[in-house]
């Protein structure tokens, strides 16, 4: 049903399957709002949790997904240290791949290491953040949540807020949003906007304010303390008057603009809590499409073949 | 591949002889007696000559390469002297001059003489560079004039720069005494970081870390003015970048002690191709962008490079086979070398084959203070024979390297090496 036997990244993915992906989301999200909140449509069907770094969030998410279409779920901690002291990641690959499972959802810290995956096994692989590369997933409920709010993705002007460099949200969120029709600006401190950043189709603005007046919604991005005082910022106050999304910086502006995070927050720094907890913000939506679209993203990569063949 | 003794006789027959020297390509024999040059033009062979029928090739000055990694001592598992001349033996080379960042690096005289002492058992003949500095840390000049008397042909830190300016100064200033060629790896580690590949939009769309042109340049740039103020001889290894490219042009106008190379690599492929996170692409300095790959070629044929090196760099299979972060730089190159640069530099932008040759043998000699005039009578025969238009497909069969990390695998080339005759030898490729 969808063209790519994997989900790598969304840099060149069909739209008509991304398309698919969403609409699909939205049946699930109906399923997520009965009693009984699973359906029997992976029955049968192993999957594995690779992470090679933490992320709770995005496990959990994935993991409930697994749970809600009755697959049987692993899930494998790995640390990329135990790598670099002699198993290769070719004999963990292909040591999970021997287990005869049907799909692997991998995060990993290295750029490309999914599609490196793909080329030691056989089996699905799901990318769950490779990096600073992609996070595809993230993307598509990203998309899915602005298409629930706006009934459309086409036009639509989206601003991706803080630190892009270091963000594989980000990239995602660009592909998918630019295959899909969408507007993109991206905005932050120079020192963490890619230098070829138009390159990918996308305006780069450093001033908050007019990309406000310019935006439907806006991505805020996580802003990691680590990057706080280094290099490449000076302080944490800095970059909460130059970028930070308050609530004073958002009444100056008449029209009320859609507000997604990620996750997670770092209240007070790129955002404000009264703007994270408030009606504009749709933040916990975020949370629910999310397990709402990896069953989408699960149901149609290992299940839906089968059982939807012709529609 | 098959390597044997030079009969008392040997014939090349009925093949154009290519001549660096001269410049000039045209048909004839080669009688070699006793592994010497005896005579070039028409031979008629005596009956117990051993007649080698050359029609459709080219016979020529064997190949030279001044920037090889071979690993010996220390990473024998990756490459040693005896392999690494294989691998040379199937790219056409005769010679080759060894980087000196070996475990322990080349950074003595006892290190410099084991290194010659190993290279006279090899079939090819190796050439060590020395270390620039003791350990290779940047910090205390090693003895360069014992290392010479050793057999050292050059100094070189490579793998790593000499980023302190003024100890690169010193280094400079020193060779003075002893005319022999500095060769600095050329980036600045500060603005490098931690970059695995050339800063462009291939990089963002990768999401790796990378670093500009200028990394490289400025360096580039810096050793060139040095070399101005010390009037030492600069050698500019495998340069990447548009910007060093006319960095060096500019200065050579009025320096003759500046020489330069370029990789085939650099010359064949561009950032675009690690769009599959190819870990055989990561290579330092890195693979850049079309622009730069034009400027290069631009810089092979207005003679800013005076030759081609390969920087073959041999690592383990499971080395590559980890994610693009954890992979070593660098990849080998020595077999694939002559089919690359022919299809990229004489078969697609209409250089001439004579030339190239030149990059390949008299050129490099020249930089190391080599015998250039192979065919001198009396000369022992050092040549290399090859079909200069023969399409193939480089494969892993075709690697003698005890290593397999090269981006041509797979890769269409144009001109393959038949045979090379070296240390009274004669390898044929089959
Ligand atoms: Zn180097």
């Amino acid at each position: 049903m969808l063209q790519q036997k994997h989900l790598l990244g969304l840099e060149g993915y069909p739209a008509e399957d991304i398309q698919t992906i969403i609409d699909t989301a939205f049946t699930f999200r109906e399923v997520l709002d009965r009693p009984i909140k699973k359906v029997p449509s992976l029955q049968g069907k192993t999957i594995v949790n690779l992470f090679f770094e933490n992320s709770t969030r995005t496990r959990i998410s994935f993991e409930l997904a697994q749970k809600r279409l009755s697959a049987d779920t692993v899930n494998f901690s790995a640390s990329t240290s135990s790598l670099k002291k002699g198993e290769t990641f070719k004999d963990t690959a292909q040591n999970i791949e021997a287990m005869k499972i049907d799909a692997v959802v991998m995060r990993h810290p290295t750029p490309g290491a999914p599609l490196h995956l793909t080329q030691h096994i056989n089996s699905i692989v799901i990318n769950a953040g490779d990096g600073t590369h992609e996070h595809p997933t993230q993307a598509i409920l990203d998309m899915t949540s602005l298409h629930e709010k706006f009934g459309y993705l086409k036009g639509l002007k989206v601003g991706i807020i803080g630190d892009i460099s270091h963000s594989r949200v980000a990239l995602s969120n660009i592909h998918g949003l630019k295959t899909m029709g969408a507007e993109v600006t991206l905005c932050g401190p120079s020192t963490l906007i890619p230098p070829f950043a138009e390159d990918l189709g996308v305006s780069v603005n450093y001033n908050v304010d007019e990309v406000i007046e310019w935006a439907d919604a806006l991505n805020v991005l996580r802003i990691q303390r680590e990057r706080m005082g280094g290099g490449l910022l000076p302080s944490v106050r800095e970059y909460r008057n130059l970028f930070g999304i308050s609530t004073e910086r958002l009444s100056n502006h008449k029209k009320e603009i859609v507000i997604m995070h990620p996750g997670p927050i770092n209240r007070g720094v790129e955002i404000d809590s009264s703007v994270a907890d408030s009606d504009q913000a749709i933040i916990l939506d975020q949370v629910l499409n999310g397990v709402a679209s990896r069953m989408a993203i699960l149901y149609l990569l290992l299940g839906g073949k089968q059982e939807e063949g012709n529609s | 591949m098959k390597t044997t003794k030079l009969k008392k006789q040997v014939v090349l027959k009925g093949g154009m002889i290519l001549d660096p020297m001269k410049e000039t390509l045209k048909k004839g024999d080669v009688l070699i007696e006793n592994g010497k040059m005896k005579s070039i033009g028409k031979v008629t062979p005596t009956k117990s000559a051993d007649v080698i029928d050359c029609s459709g090739l080219i016979v020529t000055h064997g190949f030279c390469d001044i920037h090889v990694h071979f690993r010996e001592p220390g990473r024998e598992d990756k490459e040693t002297l005896d392999s690494g001349s294989l691998a040379a033996l199937a790219g056409g080379f005769t010679r080759v001059c060894v980087m000196p960042n070996t475990n322990p690096p080349l950074d003595s005289p006892e290190s410099i003489r084991y290194t010659v002492d190993r290279g006279e058992e090899c079939p090819i003949h190796i050439h060590p560079i020395g270390a620039i500095t003791k350990s290779q840390n940047g910090k205390e000049l090693t003895e360069m004039g014992a290392m010479l008397s050793e057999g050292a042909v050059a100094f070189s830190d490579d793998g790593l720069p000499v980023t302190d300016t003024g100890m690169m100064r010193n280094a400079l200033e020193y060779a003075t005494m002893f005319d022999v060629p500095i060769i600095n790896h050329a980036e600045d580690l500060c603005l490098k970081k931690d970059g695995v590949m050339h800063e462009g939009k291939i990089s963002t769309q990768l999401g790796l870390p990378a670093s500009p042109d200028i990394t490289e340049s400025n360096m580039v740039h810096r050793d060139l003015e040095l070399t101005q103020l010390t009037g030492a001889c600069l050698h500019v290894p495998h340069v990447s970048s548009a910007k060093s490219t006319d960095h060096i042009r500019q200065m050579k106008k009025s320096n003759n002690k500046i020489t330069a190379e370029v990789t085939p690599h650099h010359l064949f492929f561009t950032d675009e191709d690690l769009i599959t996170y190819n870990t055989d692409l990561k290579v330092a300095p890195p693979i850049r962008t079309q622009a730069d790959q034009k400027a290069l070629i631009k810089g092979a044929k207005d003679g800013t490079f005076d030759c081609i090196a390969t920087d073959h760099a041999p690592h383990t299979i499971e080395e590559k086979e980890g994610t693009f972060d954890l992979a070593p730089f660098g990849m080998i190159g020595l077999e694939s070398c002559f089919g690359a640069v022919n299809r990229v530099l004489v078969k697609e932008n209409k250089f001439d084959i004579i030339r190239l040759i030149q990059m390949l043998s008299v050129n490099p000699r020249k930089i190391m203070g080599f015998e250039t005039d192979l065919f001198t009578n009396g000369n022992p025969a050092e040549l290399t024979i090859f079909d200069p238009n023969k399409k193939w497909t480089f494969k892993k069969s075709d690697i003698y390297s005890r290593s397999h990390n090269s981006p041509f695998i797979g890769e269409a080339l144009i001109g393959r090496v038949r045979a090379t005759i070296v240390k009274g030898h004669i390898t044929a490729l089959v």
